[in-house]
């Protein structure tokens, strides 16, 4: 049954529950105001929701009935007795047709003619009591009778009736309605209902209890401060291990979770709850604007916590809006644009981690990049000079700032700048985040991130300046540990510090200097960033460092806004008291970024760069850096080694030239990466451990240095064996070892089994002069399989493009990239890979790119099916050898012609 | 936790019946000059307990404490009146006075506390017209004691003055 049915059967049966009580009062005193009052409102809301639920016959009853009850109500007429039956009756006719849906869905037959016909004649005052001349103030009939007929029409209402059409006949003789063969039809439900109330009273509303909010934050509010006397006991009891209380504890400690879920989800609701007016809100501006919109809603049956959801709700109603109004263009703009009539309006939530992602799209013009920057010099937000220097993502930022509307026009619905950054504002105050990507011309997609519930967070405990503070663990990206003598160290620009995190400048914020905790600021720099922590923290696409001295544990904090003298500080998003018993403030990171200069359109911009390229090439290698014998530092993939460890060299032992140790029970060849390294009995050395079906060998190096993630791109020929040549990896020079030289010198077969010589074959392209490695696009749905291929086809020698769809391939061909091979799945979720091949073979640019299809099940039909498609070879998944000499032969192929 | 008395309920029998002739005060030492805080205003009186400092607030908000699970903003009265911090060779503990401030929780830091005095309306007087202006402010009047002048502490407007500074 549809959601706002039951919702409805839940919420009318509740208030006709509740009329039974006072409808006693109604039979002693059947002028009561108020009860009058309040069967009319019940009978008004019936009527009015049944209209938006589309059943007829239920509100046609009510509004008779509202009616008569309005006359009630104004004291345009007297409640006698008979008109109490008429009254309980047209309640029980409602109780019958709810129960009737509530059972079956649907209205039943029939109609309620005989019911509505005297409801009518009492409004137009046709009936007996007030055509017969009495005056409408006579007393009610004897109190006997009247009681009689109305607990019988309460419990009973088919015996009631009876009394009932003799009324109607005496004033309406002539009156065509109420025939018998009408009353035929419409007196069985009665009776129905009487069996169904006695059978099963209304399962419904008994499946829900309505409870008043305040009841539930209570309940939040008490679960918090439990949550808290747990984290404390536990702290407690972390010291003392053989304590007898440890096990109860352990009880208590789950219990508590479990409560504490509960009682959360008690204060979930779905996300649809926020979005029920969107619909109209399109409907209306698409007549107004004179606009085709679709809203087309997914995931509402996401929850969220309804503090959160009272907080989006604007925002949200505001950038749907904001997406009809200034989005999507007018039916004859869309045509000329080459795109449907009817523009799309997507709203999408979903989970992901913790947070609930809200995605709002449209397919509509996008945002006006030159618009918006002759917008920004004319409002003098920035100089025609530095406007020119900024990137369409860092003007798109610009949307968020206060001021700021592109519409041409300010219309009802949006274009009087304050918008977007009131968006921003309401969103980042409860923790979440907003994002953005737009392509003028085809629309734009809003990213909301928020996270699920206000009330408890999970947190990271820090020090600084001798004091602690808590992190919202959200916002955190990782952590790093400084130390002024390593590499890993603070690097000051003027007084700013900045911290080289993978090739790119982390701006750092010391929370000591921040908060004015400290006074070391004239220290030597080398001590006052000794032994720091990094906690890289993101706030929306803007990364920044803060210096911390120490970090301790991750706590589920219970967030207490601060006290009112104190809620112009910016830094702190609230405090609370930890499972210790001491109050700790909670840093707010958003305030921090806000507070230290909010540069992050150049960072927005940075990362936004990075995630394009991430998307069109995963190139990037980790590789383990170490030193061995004299020379640059060495370099070699870190998917190729299995284990490191850590030789005694005393150990090693000698057989037939060959230096062997004993490893996990066998003997394993190691060699020592250069013929000029000291290999003294005495030293303990690193070794890189390469293993592969059972067969292993050690490659001794003097010192692991680091792990890093580089592009390899070899920019010298290696000149001696072992060395593929220089690369520049982290800013130095580096050789990349062919780790394969070493292999074959111990074990000569190495790659026999493998059937394949890619590694060769790789060598060999260097010698023909073709230094370009070969690229291979994969196209696969699976993220398994993509890492399981990635780095066997890396290793093999080949730049890897993952992808996880047709789309994200075809829209490659958009970004002028060009593959050597392309290697598809078959089976995928949008556009299998008999349709992407005949696609590809479509487009201009790759129509000659090999492709080889990849599938777990191949029969002959599903082969030829390929062939037909455009695939050049299909092969089995899982079956890497073949993959990699299918590879390399269709690509020489590819060389040949 | 620390000793702390529930001083609002124990006073309550001591009201006279003569309603409206006295009023009920806590009295506290600053400085050695008496306060008086409203009884009905004060929830507990606590000793020195453990004080978060709070980074970036305003110098007269000494930190934040944990009473009973529930957080209190600690206010250093001597800081609020302009006085200098408590000399310390006075090996004496500094106590506070908590007080309830718009369903918050505020904890007074003082010197001492004193007893809880009924005072009689007819001593109570407007602040002198000379009186120090930041005493002025925070103050409501003074009652005449025998050998002694009490200072009645406004209480919502001494944490008024911590909202908007200056």
């Amino acid at each position: 049954m549809d959601d706002l049915i039951i919702e409805f059967l839940t919420e009318t049966n509740e208030s006709l529950m509740e009329l039974d009580t006072d409808l006693i009062r109604l039979e002693q005193n059947p002028n009561d105001k108020d009860l009058i009052s309040k069967i009319f409102r019940l009978m008004h809301t019936i009527k009015g929701t049944c209209g938006f639920l589309g059943l007829p016959r239920l509100e046609t009853v009510a509004h008779r009935a509202e009616n008569v009850m309005g006359r009630f109500r104004d004291g345009d007429l007297e409640v006698t007795a008979a008109y109490v039956s008429l009254i309980l009756e047209s309640l029980d006719r409602v109780r019958f047709l709810l129960g009737h849906i509530e059972a079956n869905g649907t209205e039943p037959e029939g109609n309620d003619t005989d019911l509505t016909t005297r409801l009518d004649a009492v409004y137009e005052g046709r009936d007996e009591f007030q055509t017969s001349g009495q005056p409408a103030s006579q007393p009610t009939p004897a109190p006997g009778p009247t009681e009689e007929v109305d607990l019988e029409a309460l419990f009973e209402p088919v015996k009631a009736k009876p009394a009932e059409p003799e009324i109607m006949s005496e004033s309406e003789p002539g009156s065509t309605e109420p025939n018998p063969e009408e009353e035929e039809i419409s007196s069985p439900p009665p009776k129905q209902q009487a069996q169904q109330k006695e059978t099963s009273e209304s399962s419904i509303a008994n499946q829900s209890l309505r409870v008043n909010m305040d009841v539930l934050e209570n309940l939040m509010t008490m679960v918090s401060e439990l949550v808290l006397t747990r984290n404390q006991l536990l702290q407690i009891s972390r010291g003392d291990k053989e304590n007898s209380f440890v096990t109860p504890l352990q009880r208590l400690n789950h219990v508590v979770s479990e409560l504490q879920e509960g009682v959360m989800k008690t204060r979930m609701q779905p996300i649809g709850n926020a979005w029920a007016k969107l619909p109209r809100i399109i409907r209306d501006l698409s007549i107004e604007l004179g606009k085709k919109i679709d809203l087309i809603m997914t995931g509402q049956d996401t929850e969220l916590d309804r503090q959160v959801l009272d907080m989006i709700k604007d925002p949200l109603t505001h950038m749907v809006r904001n997406s009809g109004d200034h989005g999507v263009e007018t039916p004859a703009e869309r045509i000329k644009a080459g795109k449907p009539e009817t523009g799309k309006i997507h709203l999408r939530a979903y989970h992901e981690g913790g947070h609930i992602i809200i995605e709002i799209s449209d397919d509509g013009k996008g945002l006006p990049t030159e618009k918006i920057r002759q917008k920004l010099i004319s409002k003098g937000l920035v100089t025609e000079e530095d406007a020119e220097k900024l990137s369409h993502q860092q003007i798109h930022q610009y949307i968020f700032h206060a001021g700021f509307s592109t519409a041409d026009k300010v219309t009802s619905v949006s274009g009087r700048g304050v918008g977007m950054d009131v968006v921003r504002t309401n969103i980042e105050k409860i923790g979440g985040s907003i994002e953005m990507k737009s392509t003028e011309g085809k629309g734009s997609t809003f990213f909301i991130k928020i996270p699920l519930t206000l009330a408890i967070v999970s947190s990271l405990i820090v020090e600084s300046g001798g004091e602690r503070f808590a992190i919202p663990q959200l916002a955190v990206r990782e952590l790093v540990l400084v130390s002024q003598k390593s590499e890993n160290r603070i690097e000051m620009i003027k007084n700013t510090p900045v911290f080289r995190l993978r090739e790119k400048l982390l701006p750092l914020v010391s929370l000591e200097s921040l908060l004015k905790l400290g006074s070391n600021e004239d220290q030597k720099l080398e001590d006052r960033f000794e032994h720091k922590y990094i906690i890289v923290t993101q706030v929306g696409n803007y990364s920044f460092g803060l210096i911390v001295d120490q970090v301790f544990d991750t706590e589920e904090i219970v967030v207490k806004p601060v006290a009112k003298i104190l809620k112009d500080l910016e830094l702190f998003s609230g405090n609370t008291i930890l499972g210790d018993g001491s109050v700790i403030m909670i840093l707010d990171p958003g305030g921090i970024a806000k507070v230290t200069g909010e540069s992050n359109l150049t960072d927005a911009e940075r990362d936004a760069v990075d995630e394009s390229k991430k998307l069109v090439s995963d190139k990037k290698t980790s590789l383990l850096l170490f030193t061995a014998g004299a020379g640059s530092p060495k370099a070699v993939p870190l998917s190729l080694i299995s284990r490191l460890e850590n030789i005694d060299m005393s150990k090693v032992e000698e057989t037939d030239g060959q230096m062997l140790v004993q490893y996990r029970g066998s003997l394993m060849p190691i060699i020592p990466f250069s013929a000029d390294m000291s290999l003294a009995k005495d030293e303990m050395k690193p070794l890189l451990v390469f293993a592969d079906r059972g067969k292993s060998v050690g490659l001794i190096a003097d010192e692991i240095i680091d792990i890093r993630e580089e592009a390899i791109e070899i920019q010298l020929e290696g000149k001696r064996k072992g060395v593929f040549g220089s690369a520049i990896v982290s800013g130095k020079a580096t050789e990349i070892v062919d780790v394969m030289h070493f292999l074959n010198s111990v074990h000569g077969d190495w790659f026999k089994d493998h059937g394949d010589e890619s590694f060769l074959t790789h060598d060999k392209m260097k010698q023909n002069g073709i230094s370009r490695t070969k690229r291979i696009l994969l196209v696969d749905d699976s993220p398994f399989f993509r890492n399981m291929l990635c780095p066997l086809l890396t290793a093999a020698g080949y730049e890897v493009i993952a992808v996880d769809g047709p789309s994200k391939a075809l829209e490659l061909t958009e970004r002028d990239e060009n593959f050597d091979i392309i290697i598809s799945d078959i089976e995928m979720p949008d556009m299998n890979g008999y349709d992407f091949a005949t696609k590809v073979r479509a487009t201009q640019k790759w129509q000659n790119t090999p492709m080889v299809a990849l599938t777990s099940h191949a029969t002959p039909e599903d082969i030829d099916h390929g062939y037909k498609s455009g695939f050049d070879e299909y092969i089995a998944k899982f079956d890497r050898d073949t993959l990699l000499s299918t590879i390399s032969k269709t690509l020489s192929r590819g060389v040949e012609i | 936790m620390s000793e702390h008395t529930q001083n609002q309920d124990q006073t309550k029998p001591h009201q006279p019946l003569s309603e409206a002739k006295t009023k009920d005060f806590l009295t506290v030492l600053i400085e050695g000059q008496m306060f008086g805080i409203p009884i009905l205003q004060v929830q507990d009186v606590l000793g020195e307990l453990k004080v978060t400092r709070i980074p970036l607030a305003p110098p007269q908000v000494s930190g934040s404490l944990n009473l009973r699970g529930r957080i209190v903003t600690a206010i250093d009265v001597r800081k609020c009146l302009g006085l200098p911090p408590m000399d310390v060779s006075d090996n004496e503990k500094r106590m506070s006075v908590v007080v309830n401030h718009d369903d918050e929780l505020y904890s007074l830091i003082i010197d001492n506390v004193g007893d809880v005095l009924p005072l009689q309306n007819k001593d109570f007087e407007p602040n002198p017209a000379t009186l120090d202006i930041i005493w002025k402010s925070i103050s409501l009047g003074v009652y005449r004691l025998d050998g002694k002048i009490l200072v009645v502490l406004d209480v919502p407007k001494l944490l008024l003055s911590l909202q908007h500074p200056n």
